[in-house]
């Protein structure tokens, strides 16, 4: 039980990270409202609170004191300024770190965690009660009771209530009730201070009890029965056994706490004293008038943004709903084709209802795609710390502005982002933003700013890492590319051409490793990353103005609109997005080029051409057949290609069947599916059948043809 | 007949241990996510003992407490109240506001269970 518990707990606290994430940046962004730090300061207190019931006491523990700083904060005892801020963002991170070793094991920076507790006591009270947390987790040990107290003791009780009491909503008989689970009860009311009817006060309290009670509990299980009463009464409490029983109890629940006292002293000092109560309510006073003021602030907002109500659903249930829903529209598309196959004469009756079928099966495909969409606010928000971090393991200043978190993307891409995303902004910070001085240098603000932003974009999720740094360096780039041999040294190469060099396998521009973004990975591992989700990256730099990578990733990785084609007696697809134009060529549009390049000319632009079947090793490149459709495409560097095809038949939506474990990694296949005669089709990767292709290294001749022109 | 609980907390995982501890117990668990959903659901609920939350968005536990206690008018109705640190000026606080006795968290399900015996008679 527990166990599942736990989970929600952890669930609950990436929940309320966010909640905090997003309210530290606010603040840090200069927006102080009251209800900012409180919606801060309730993040804190429930992972402490939730973490306390699970006995996470370093959790518990680190919590406190941050909750604490906050707490002075929120309630105007400490001012808010960037020194403070800036703690109190690390703290976050921290906090998230203790999160997930909690949940995950490992551990964390001891000293790191020590440096932050220093930190926040500086901001508190010497004096500031150290307070102890129990683990009373569910099922925790309990105390056992020192079997000095199995003898029968019998209590002599009086209990006059005052009439404040009945306004707690305490209620006499209830306590009786408690007290007579701890031994035998004997109940007597003494009414003597009942007044004559005709002098009785409403309000008043007249009545009192004597009780006896035989148990064998220490005193102290007879006192937390009057726990909630404490000075809401006249109460006292006599046994007849008392200072001796006391004196052993107490010794033996010292020595059960570990504690070394030597007092006998039973009685703590009451929390309802009267000089604690006249000191607080001065205070009760001035903070309800607070707290007046808080609601009617809160009330107005959430007006605004009320949330809908929601419903929390295990993700297997999702998607096997999202594969049944890819079953069903295969087999819309079977059925479409075994009726269409049927010597029917007049099936318009039928094709109407089929293509209300279809579009009930795109509705559902849809919402169900819904489902799994999320928005992309809780990845940036990491990323603020990402960039916060890299700034200062750098010595530079960099802020995060974020653009379009609502843009809402597949659960599995959001996941799979994390990783490129840390790496890009990680190697802006570290490659792409100037030191400040350089930067003032430059006539640009001291603080580099890099702009992550998100949006859909017909179809798919555009997403962008732009700064405003320096800039690639190319004859850096180049220089660094040749001499690793990635790049022959007389390679002429366009801007854009070196700029794509970073995705290469292998290639940094670091001058030395740094521990930043130096760790042995590259650009192209981050552009694999995106391949694999089936997006494309790309990269546009200004030299002194900065650089700009965009993403553009599917909006789903279940299904996606294809154009079926057939190469070489071969049904395959090619992906809608990755097709600008088709075309059916004529002889007078291709002109030969060397010994097998060809050039496809539109429109007074040549543009090289790619048999797909001589690609795939299905025929001998530009055999005999001359293919005779083209399918005009771009690469991520701009390029354009043009995909030579047999014929194209249909345009469709098809499901994604993943190739990986099945076969591996094809080169030019990007994944396969079924279509409506149950057949499998491969579908294509445009970029990967280039790169493997013929023509693969046409862009040169391309550029002579321009040239000439 | 169940005793019925109504359990305001903000957090899930307090929800969620609430309704394991109580629910066990037989008891009869509702639960509201915010005091002024708390306050919307009381009177359909007519629960017999109310545990609140503190800290919590709109409307916070005093805020509940004022608001149930009504000037006087509701006076019977146990209300703990759920508090982190046993800071004795958050108990006078709630009790000042008309509380009827508080847990502290973390709480094990004995004393929740001893707690609200004590306000409802409720044999668990």
């Amino acid at each position: 039980m527990s166990g599942s518990i736990q989970d929600t707990f952890f669930e609950e606290c990436e929940e309320l990270l966010e909640a905090m994430d997003e309210g530290l940046t606010a603040i840090e962004g200069g927006d102080h409202d009251s209800e900012i730090v409180n919606a801060v300061f309730r993040a804190v207190h429930s992972i402490k609170g939730g973490a306390g019931a699970f006995g996470l006491d370093e959790l518990v523990a680190f919590a406190h004191k941050f909750e604490t700083v906050f707490d002075e904060v929120r309630s105007n005892k400490l001012q808010l300024n960037t020194k403070l801020i800036q703690l109190l963002l690390r703290c976050s991170d921290h906090l998230a770190d203790l999160v997930s070793v909690a949940r995950d094991g490992g551990s964390t920076d001891e000293e790191h965690h020590d440096v932050l507790i220093a930190g926040l006591e500086e901001y508190l009270d010497e004096e500031e009660e150290d307070l102890t947390f129990e683990p009373m987790g569910l099922g925790g040990p309990s105390v056992p009771l020192p079997l000095a107290m199995e003898t029968e003791k019998t209590y002599q009780i009086r209990f006059q209530p005052l009439k404040e009491m009945f306004g707690t909503g305490n209620e006499p008989f209830f306590l009786f009730q408690a007290l007579s689970d701890l031994g035998a009860l004997r109940v007597e009311l003494d009414e003597t201070e009942l007044p004559g009817f005709d002098a009785m006060s409403m309000d008043e309290s007249y009545l009192a009890w004597n009780m006896t009670l035989v148990s064998t509990e220490p005193k102290s299980s007879v006192e937390a029965v009057f726990e909630f009463v404490e000075g809401l009464c006249e109460l006292s409490i006599t046994s007849d056994k008392d200072a001796e029983e006391d004196a052993a109890a107490l010794a033996a629940l010292n020595a059960a706490f570990g504690m070394s006292g030597d007092s006998a002293e039973v009685d703590l000092p009451s929390p309802f004293d009267a000089p604690a109560l006249a000191e607080v309510a001065p205070m009760a006073m001035t903070e309800a008038v607070e707290r007046v003021e808080t609601v009617k602030s809160e009330s107005g907002k959430s007006e605004q943004r009320g949330p809908n109500p929601t419903l929390r659903v295990d993700l297997e249930r999702v998607d096997r709903l999202i594969n049944a829903v890819g079953e069903l529209i295969i087999n819309h598309s079977m059925l479409a084709q075994q009726i269409a196959n049927l010597d029917v004469a007049d099936l318009r009756d039928v094709e109407t209802e089929l293509e209300g079928f279809k579009n009930l099966a795109r509705d559902i495909q849809e919402g169900v795609m819904s489902i799994r969409a999320q928005p992309v606010k809780p990845l940036f928000q990491r990323m603020a710390r990402i960039v916060r971090e890299a700034s200062a393991a750098t010595q530079k200043t960099a802020k995060l502005v974020t653009e379009g978190e609502n843009t809402e993307v597949d659960k599995t891409v959001i996941e799979r982002l994390s990783d490129p995303l840390t790496h890009i902004l990680r190697n802006a910070v570290d490659h792409g933003i100037e030191k400040p001085e350089d930067r003032e240098a430059a006539g640009k603000s001291r603080v580099g700013e890099i702009r992550l932003s998100a949006s859909h974009r017909s179809g798919s999720v555009c997403i962008e890492i732009r700064d405003d740094g320096a800039g690639v360096n190319r004859p850096r780039v180049k220089q660094i590319a040749i001499e690793k041999g990635l790049i022959p040294e007389n390679a002429e190469l366009t801007d854009g051409e070196i700029d794509n060099l970073l995705f290469l396998p292998g290639f940094s521009t670091a001058k030395e490793v740094s521990n930043l973004s130096g760790r042995g990975v590259g650009m192209d591992v981050v552009k694999n990353a995106v391949t694999a989700l089936g997006g494309r990256i790309n990269i546009t730099s200004h030299p002194g103005k900065g650089s700009t990578f965009t993403i553009i990733l599917p909006l789903t990785l279940a299904v996606m609109d294809g154009m079926v084609v057939s190469v070489a007696d071969q049904t395959m697809v090619v992906p809608i997005t990755s097709i600008i134009e088709t075309m059916r060529g004529s002889d007078d549009m291709i002109n030969s080029l060397g010994a097998d390049g060809m050039l496809l000319s539109i429109r007074g632009n040549f543009v090289p051409i790619c048999d797909v079947a001589g690609a795939l090793g299905l025929r001998k490149p530009n055999g005999d057949q001359p293919p005779g459709v083209y399918l005009l495409v771009e690469t991520e560097t701009g390029q354009r290609s043009a995909l030579a095809v047999d014929d194209i038949h249909d345009q469709r939506q098809v499901v994604i069947k993943s190739l990986d474990g099945v076969c591996g990694n094809i080169p030019g296949v990007a994944a396969a599916t079924i279509l409506g005669d149950g057949k499998i089709a491969m579908i294509l990767d445009p970029e990967s059948i280039l790169a493997a292709g013929p023509s693969s290294t046409s862009f040169d001749s391309e550029r002579r043809m321009s040239n000439a022109s | 007949m169940k005793t019925k609980v109504l359990a305001i907390d903000d957090s899930r995982t307090i929800r969620n241990l609430l309704a394991a501890t109580l629910e066990e117990a037989g008891f009869e668990y509702h639960c509201a996510v915010d005091g002024r959903e708390g306050v919307d659901m009381y009177s359909d609920v007519a629960p017999d003992v109310v545990i609140t939350d503190i800290n919590m968005p709109n409307l916070d536990g005093f805020g509940v407490i004022e608001e149930l206690r009504g000037a006087g008018i509701n006076s019977k109705v146990p209300i703990l109240v759920l508090t982190t640190e046993s800071a004795p000026e958050m108990k006078a606080r709630a009790r000042d506001a008309g509380a009827t006795g508080w847990i502290t968290k973390p709480f094990d399900d004995q004393s929740l269970i001893f707690a609200l015996k004590r306000v409802t008679g409720a044999v668990a």
